[in-house]
């Protein structure tokens, strides 16, 4: 299934929105398995592009999660403490932060949904 | 016994049920009896007041047999390396011999203690210089620390010194890089000791791309941190290369010694350029393992990190006698109680001095030639992501296997109902659905073959009907568990029922 057309993407398979919702790729939930545990940055922490800023857990394996681009919190998902299967369920739509983009251009260097799509196919042939 | 094929290694048995101790207590029951009292009785309240404890709470009380029951029926539900083979990838998990049990039980060294009087505790000093220098010589290298408690501890040991050097050099430097095939707990340590983590990609042969490494090695780079054998099971034949290309930028080789069981007496680190290494007296030098360890894991470095060892560390006095020296103004210091896992020196100098030069290279080559075994009777059935030749594991991937959806995880599950542990799945990394074999040298031929035609059988059961084997373990106590479950919504404590009006 293609990526939604409406956000931008890293290679480290997150997604960003053009307002700085941030969340984790249908394909990176896929490959995690069954996620147990979801650790998110408070409001007001800073965030720098490429710099771990929380975790995600699996049966499988514990993942950091990347800052897309450099930003400020000023919200996270708590429901996902509870529930961190909504992420398994739907991982377009479940969100982990939103931040407050620091440099709006920063986002012009992240991959779009085409191109994120090309690049997990090359990196599953792999 | 349900099985689709025939399995000569396991068969039914009656097996006893067995509940948490806590459920079998009823009050007044107990496994001991005091003669009378003959002392005046103390009054405790008058004693200690308020801390006084009347109630002791969920406290099990239970008769003897009661007790013996219950913990000899769980040990009837373990598996171990005395029941049957343990091929469980990256661990070596080999058998430890009953002669390292016997000696560790001596009387004068199992009552051994730590502030008894170097004067009085030659022996127990003789046994760390033993092995300290056994250790030397088997890997080459020119001062060791027994001190670490187990692998990453001796990890993280190791980087301090490395840190250490670079400060005394007046830059602490700034990364470790580390191959993407290595131990998780690799770059765990270098992340704890305050290092940036750079990964390194494996070439096609599973090996360190030397071309990779001369391109990301500059003077921001503390060390290399590299398992040879790597976690393919492949010795990484351009070591020399890799150490040549650390130290012209004045960085350091550090080889995580978790594979050293495919080297002893065959190839020393301290010959192909390895700076600092940690060992597993655990895996390679057959100490006990996990719950029945403790582990050990001792440290061994070049000249040029001695200064930074941990204190204290066993010296031969002016007078001929063993002590310890605790001047050491550069150490790292102290990292563990005492002078580390002392029972855990004498089963390894035990096993050591048993198997002699000869008998330990008789060892890893039957290491080598267990695993390249196995390889050779599964190869064609599973596949063979990388062919460079196997040391002491093999790594195969379920690709053969996930197209009808069966994964490395359900073909171990499937193992269990063989009579089998299962072995490493899904590592390292750098395969895709791996199973990580390592049979050790303790393996005789009968028991690889019955894992060989355990594997071939439930390679030919995917086939046939793959729903059976995803159901897998169908003979256990419990069936397939619910990991996310219990992940999810942990149940971590036991409470009572509550008690009737």
């Amino acid at each position: 299934m293609p990526s939604p057309t409406d956000r931008k993407y890293t290679k480290e398979h997150e997604w960003i929105t053009a307002d700085g919702t941030i969340g984790i790729t249908d394909h990176a939930q896929e490959s995690l398995g069954d996620i147990v545990f979801v650790e998110l940055p408070k409001a007001g922490t800073d965030l720098t592009k490429g710099k771990p800023f929380g975790t995600v857990e699996s049966v499988k394996a514990v993942s950091d999660i990347y800052a897309p681009v450099s930003g400020t919190v000023m919200a996270a998902n708590d429901a996902l403490a509870t529930a961190p299967e909504q992420v398994n369920k739907d991982a377009h739509a479940a969100w982990l932060i939103k931040i407050k983009v620091k440099d709006p251009s920063e986002m012009n260097a992240l991959l779009s949904a085409a191109d994120y799509d090309k690049f997990v196919s090359e990196e599953a042939g792999h | 016994m349900t099985t689709k094929h025939i399995t000569r290694k396991a068969t039914r048995h009656i097996s006893q049920n067995e509940g948490l101790i806590f459920e079998k207590s009823s009050p007044g029951k107990a496994a001991w009896k005091l003669p009378p009292l003959d002392v005046p009785e103390v009054d405790t309240a008058k004693l200690l007041g308020k801390q006084e404890r009347k109630d002791l709470g969920n406290m099990p009380e239970v008769s003897e047999i009661e007790i013996m029951r219950h913990f000899t029926r769980l040990s009837t539900w373990n598996y171990a390396i005395d029941l049957g083979m343990y091929p469980l990838g990256s661990c070596t998990m080999k058998y430890n011999p009953r002669v390292n049990e016997f000696v560790a039980r001596v009387e004068g060294l199992a009552n051994g203690h730590p502030y008894q009087a170097e004067k009085i505790s030659q022996g127990a000093l003789q046994i760390m210089k033993t092995l300290s220098d056994c250790l030397l010589e088997i890997t080459g290298m020119d001062a060791i620390t027994l001190q670490p408690a187990a692998g990453a501890q001796g990890e993280l040991t190791g980087l301090l010194m490395v840190r250490a050097y670079h400060e005394s050099q007046g830059n602490a430097r700034k990364k470790i890089l580390i191959p993407d095939s290595a131990h998780g707990t690799n770059p765990a340590t270098a992340a704890t000791v305050g290092y940036a983590v750079e990964n390194l990609k494996s070439n096609d042969r599973g090996m360190v791309d030397v071309a990779a490494l001369a391109a990301q090695m500059n003077e921001d780079v503390a060390a290399l941190m590299v398992t040879n054998p790597n976690t393919l099971g492949v010795f990484e034949q351009e070591i020399h290369k890799i150490a040549d290309l650390l130290h012209e930028k004045g960085g350091l080789l550090y080889m995580d010694g978790a594979n050293m069981n495919a080297l002893v007496g065959k190839a020393r680190p301290g010959d192909f350029g390895v700076d600092v290494m940690h060992l597993n007296l655990h895996k390679t030098f057959s100490t006990p393992h996990g719950g029945g360890g403790p582990g050990s894991g001792p440290v061994a470095v070049k000249k040029i990190l001695s200064p930074f060892l941990p204190t204290p560390v066993v010296i031969t006095k002016a007078d001929g006698t063993l002590g310890f020296d605790y001047n050491r103004p550069q150490s790292v210091g102290r990292v563990r109680a005492f002078y580390g896992n002392f029972g855990m020196f004498i089963r390894a100098l035990a096993y050591i001095f048993a198997n002699g030069p000869d008998g330990l290279r008789q060892t890893t080559e039957d290491a080598v030639l267990n695993a390249n075994y196995i390889r050779k009777g599964l190869e064609g059935v599973y596949d063979l992501p990388y062919s460079t030749p196997s040391m002491h594991e093999v790594v195969f991937s379920d690709k053969v296997q996930s197209k009808k959806g069966v994964k490395t995880m359900d073909l171990a599950k499937r193992l269990i109902d063989y009579g089998f542990h299962p072995y490493t799945t899904a590592f390292p990394l750098i395969v895709a659905g791996a199973l990580m074999i390592e049979p050790t040298e303790s393996e005789p031929k009968e028991e690889l073959d019955l894992f060989i035609e355990a594997m071939k059988s439930i390679a030919e059961e995917v086939e046939e009907d793959p729903q059976f084997v995803l159901d897998a373990p169908h003979n256990t106590r419990i069936s397939r568990l619910d990991e996310t479950a219990a992940a999810r919504k942990p149940i971590l404590r036991w409470k009572p029922a509550p008690s009737a009006p």
